[in-house]
């Protein structure tokens, strides 16, 4: 960040990064299995959770996240008899693995350039780009069928075999619908992808390439085995499918996986199809240019919103509502939101900030980038809960056929329409 | 550093493919060989063929071998009718036959001192864009010859696979 | 310092193994995986090579030599399938329906 400081060597920076891009990514998994409870809950009209508290801090269930940790590092290790226990405990820690390093090439902001200092921020820019995910990404395939062959179960069996024919058959649609971005940007390298995209909304791959859009986002869906293509684990049929036997922490690992696969591929789709750091119709340049502007601007909505939040939360304050500390939730809450409300508020109103350092506008830019890809990430992440609630399941043969026979002739007229509208 | 790294990828990919013919499990088997392409994959990215790289990992790993497991899954060769290796005559003499053409080679290519990184090869090398511009220019034909070959595969896989009508 | 001889020795290893998986393994998708090995350590040769000499040739040829094995297996494991079906094992010493 400071580029006179000598100490900062760009070995520290890519240690750094390799460890901070997963554990951002990792930090939203308890997001989004919380947004999964409370969207699921508002879809069947009820409330979701809101018990679990500390000290009455509910945060209109979030808390629940962290009875979820004690209770599956507390449960029972259970292995099946007849299990093979190598392959047993390697398959989940294999799918968690497997998502967690295909983050290495998401880029979260534009390059960062202080003076003669650049950073970017994705761990490797690889020329190979997109390729690296797809074959990291089709290697979470053996951990389901060995958690499916290692349980010594046919129910798990079966569905580690249908999670792997499926994620086979839509790869095919999911590589094939791609190649048309590949073909317009004249690279793979996510970056470039981005960069061809530019700051309008119009050029953005969603809308110049619908069809591929759609294809690749359906492709999605039945890559991490969700609804409405989520028959690996058919609960109806499988009972859990291929982690029927795990408990514990071994669970929790799958079940991770699975968030942090929803997470990858939102960021794929927001990198490819939505512009990825791209804010709408402000460049890298302008955002640097106007920084101070936006600075102030951003400063004087925060105050705002703060104040009206602190506000709100505090008017539901009801002695006696839960007779216990859950009644001082709104007050704990509010009271600071206020605080900080009114601070920033009387700082930006009067006075704001005019003049910054040299490292300062581009850092502010590539927050504001960072903010803005976050966003589209958890939109698609919130896409993907939407349907599962909403949408039944498919049935196995209606899988295989819409998938072979639907979508992979739609991926080859794709291409062909897209490059014949490159010829011509 | 680099050396380091060939030396930890040739050693599990030499480990593995080991593995891959003295397991009685074929399931662990057939791990053990995408361990192995792995490490390959691996020593490719260490040769600047970054594109092959990916490409060995995701055919390879990701769909040549999957339909592997699937067919031992769908086998379901039970633990205790694991062929077991038995070292008959033919075996021997398939080991010492290996280990001969191992020694043959190895002495014969131990002399190439060529060394590998004085060539300055420009940042082109090994990207998806120049490996396309050779298949799609000087090889386009072979690249075509292959589409048809994987058609013809296809189709016999199709026709190996498919129900006898009667 | 890396020489072009540490990874032709390497490959010429893999192959020696895949040969020897060949000649004394009976299972069928065994030897099938220890002629992936062997197509594998000619793969790496050529790359080798093809960096020595700061050509890419080389690399197209590994990348005809990857689509070959995709092919080989899905017709190979076609045929396994089928051997399995008609006889009930994979060992290749029991199938033996060609005898008259």
């Amino acid at each position: 960040m400071f580029p006179n400081n000598p100490l900062l060597e760009p070995f520290l920076i890519i240690i750094a990064k390799v460890i901070l891009i997963p554990v951002i990514v990792l930090n939203l998994i308890p997001l989004l299995i919380w947004m999964e409870r409370k969207v699921s809950a508002y879809i069947q009209d009820r409330r979701g959770p809101n018990r679990a508290n500390i000290l009455g801090v509910r945060l209109a269930g979030m808390i629940l996240n962290f009875a979820d940790v004690v209770k599956l590092l507390t449960k029972e290790e259970f292995f099946p008899t007849g299990a093979n226990r190598f392959y047993f405990v390697l398959a989940p820690g294999l799918v968690f693995f497997i998502y967690v390093i295909t983050t290495a090439i998401i880029p979260f902001a534009d390059v960062l350039k202080i003076g003669e200092f650049t950073m970017s921020f994705q761990v490797a820019d690889l020329n190979v780009g997109v390729l690296y995910l797809f074959s990291m990404a089709s290697l979470a395939v053996y951990g389901v069928m060995l958690a499916g062959w290692s349980s010594n179960n046919k129910y798990s069996l079966l569905g580690g075999l249908r999670a792997s024919s499926q994620m086979i058959s839509y790869e095919i649609t999911m590589g094939l619908s791609i190649v048309t971005l590949f073909m317009m940007s004249g690279s793979v390298s996510l970056n470039d992808i981005i960069h061809y995209q530019s700051e309008n909304p119009l050029y953005w791959n969603m809308i110049q390439q619908p069809l591929a859009f759609i294809l690749f986002l359906i492709a999605t869906f039945a890559e991490t085995n969700r609804n409405p293509f989520d028959l690996p684990e058919g609960e109806s049929e499988l009972v859990a499918g291929y982690h029927v036997e795990y408990s514990s922490m071994k669970f929790a690992l799958f079940f991770m996986g699975e968030y942090a696969a929803i997470i990858v591929a939102s960021s794929v789709l927001a990198a490819l199809f939505l512009g990825g750091w791209q804010v709408p119709f402000l460049s890298t340049q302008a955002l640097i240019d106007n920084a101070v502007f936006f600075l102030n601007v951003i400063g004087k909505v925060f105050g705002v919103v703060s104040i009206l939040l602190g506000l709100v939360l505090m008017v539901q304050f009801r002695p006696g509502r839960y007779k216990d500390a859950r009644d001082f939730e709104v007050l704990i809450l509010g009271i600071p939101a206020l605080a900080v409300g009114i601070f920033a508020s009387y700082f930006f109103f009067t006075q704001g900030i005019y003049d910054m350092p040299d490292w300062a506008p581009p850092v502010f830019a590539a927050s504001v980038q960072f903010v803005t890809f976050i966003t589209k990430v958890i939109l698609f992440c919130f896409f993907f809960i939407w349907v599962r609630w909403t949408l039944p399941r498919f049935r196995y043969d209606q899988l295989m056929s819409f998938g072979w026979k639907g979508m992979i002739p739609a991926s080859l007229v794709n291409l062909f329409l897209v490059s014949a509208r490159m010829m011509f | 550093m680099q050396l380091a790294f060939f030396y930890f990828f040739s050693g599990l990919s030499i480990l593995s493919a080991l593995f891959v013919i003295f397991f009685r499990n074929t399931l662990s088997a057939a791990i053990a060989l995408v361990v192995t392409l792995f490490g390959v994959a691996c020593l490719f990215g260490l040769l600047e063929a970054h594109f092959l790289a990916a490409m060995q990992v995701l055919v390879y790993a990701g769909a040549v071998m999957v339909l592997f497991l699937f067919v031992i899954m769908l086998m379901n060769l039970g633990r205790e009718e694991l062929l077991k290796i038995k070292l008959a005559f033919l075996g021997i003499i398939g080991v010492i036959t290996g280990v001969c053409l191992a020694i043959l080679l190895v002495t014969r290519f131990m002399g190439l001192s060529a060394p590998l990184l004085s060539l300055d090869l420009g940042v082109e090398y090994g990207t998806v864009k120049s490996v396309g511009k050779l298949l799609f220019g000087e090889y386009l034909i072979p690249f075509e010859l292959t589409s048809i070959l994987l058609l013809v595969a296809i189709i016999g896989a199709i026709t190996l696979a498919r129900k006898p009508q009667s | 310092m890396i020489l072009l001889s540490h990874y032709i020795v390497v490959s010429a290893i893999l192959f020696s193994i895949g040969v020897i998986g060949v000649l004394c393994r009976r299972n069928a998708l065994v030897i099938f995986m220890s002629v992936e090995i062997m197509l594998n350590a000619a793969n790496l040769a050529f790359i080798a090579f093809a960096r020595e000499h700061g050509g890419m040739e080389g690399q197209t040829i590994a990348f005809f030599v990857m689509a070959l094995a995709a092919a080989e297996v899905a017709v190979g494991l076609g045929i396994i399938m089928a051997v399995f079906k008609k006889q009930g094992t994979i060992d290749l010493a029991k199938i033996n329906f060609l005898k008259g």
